[in-house]
């Protein structure tokens, strides 16, 4: 049972590797990998939880267009970035820039952590101090708040 | 005492939290804002709608200010919206250039035939090349340009009288907004 499940969940996900063009963008591998990887970088902005290289959207495939055209005329991954974002805002990157705007959002999952465990030890070492210096509290009553 | 204070702290960060999510849910994700507020209009040279051996540009609005109205057949948006724009073209204020986005020639042309013409030209991007170049990522959409060529506003959705008259006429006016 679970190996055909894993065996179904395996094979649902190779269904991801389909690229969405007709036909390969590049005759190069080199140059169709970097394309394809710019792609699923970059925000469709009509569909906004697709990168354009999932979506089916006119505009995405406009902007595959573009990307391809920038890549022909020798632009590099961050020339190409800039001249996106310099039309469609930071928006268009899957990969917000650190910069004062979104210090916040990617100081977030540290300040998460560091609060948790702060949190953790707090408790710990107060359960520790009551348990020493009354070490029925903790069996008598739930209150092991209450020193 | 000290003690009672910190328990209000799990209970306060929650609070936080509904109060961002509740003002998100007033958010709209769709309306991402324009980088090109403030920045020179991107330049574009197109074939008009009505005829593809004339051309019209943005040179050509230079030294007034004008509205860029993104727009498409497809799009039922911008048939909403078609009776305000020809209101605001009968006012006079300023001229409305359309960009006719990723559109069919006929079908675009009849629409105009049908349902009137509040542009003072139209330019054809069947492409969408210039679209990419104003950042465009849905019709309808109506851009603000002041006479030194500056994007003042963007207008994302279609154009109703009161924005028009709360956002696009103080900024032409020159009353408020970004100089």
């Amino acid at each position: 049972m679970i190996r055909s499940l894993t065996l179904a969940l395996l094979l649902s996900l190779t269904m991801n590797a389909f690229a969405i063009d007709e036909e390969p963008a590049f005759s190069d591998p080199a140059m169709q990998e970097r394309y394809e990887r710019l792609t699923r970088e970059l925000r469709c902005l009509v569909c906004q939880n697709q990168t354009i290289a999932d979506s089916n959207a006119g505009l995405a495939g406009d902007l595959r267009r573009e990307v391809r055209e920038l890549m022909m005329e020798g632009k590099t991954d961050t020339e190409i970035d800039d001249f996106l974002t310099a039309r469609y805002g930071d928006f268009v990157l899957y990969d917000p820039p650190v910069k004062p705007r979104t210090y916040l959002l990617w100081a977030a999952p540290g300040l998460l952590v560091i609060l948790g465990l702060g949190a953790a030890v707090m408790v710990v070492i107060r359960r520790a101090r009551t348990a020493r210096e009354n070490p029925a509290a903790l069996d008598n009553d739930n209150e092991t708040g209450t020193l | 005492m000290k003690r009672s204070l910190w328990f209000l702290l799990p209970g306060g960060l929650f609070i936080a939290l509904v109060a961002f999510l509740y003002f998100g849910l007033y958010n709209d994700p769709r309306e991402i804002p324009s980088p090109l507020i403030g920045k020179p209009a991107p330049a574009f040279s197109l074939e008009t709608l009505a005829d593809p051996s004339r051309t019209v540009s943005t040179a050509d609005y230079q030294g007034r200010p004008y509205l860029v109205n993104v727009w498409g057949t497809w799009c039922p948006e911008c048939r909403r919206e078609h009776e305000v724009l020809l209101a605001i073209a009968r006012t006079k204020t300023v001229p409305i250039v359309g960009l006719n986005w990723k559109d069919d020639r006929e079908l675009a042309q009849r629409w105009l035939v049908q349902l009137g013409n509040p542009y003072d030209s139209v330019a054809f991007d069947p492409e969408g090349q210039a679209a990419i170049d104003w950042g465009v990522y849905g019709a309808p959409e109506t851009f603000l340009v002041s006479a030194d060529g500056t994007v003042l506003y963007k207008r994302i959705g279609p154009m109703n009288l009161e924005v028009w008259q709360r956002e696009f006429l103080p900024m032409i006016n020159g009353t408020g907004g970004p100089s």
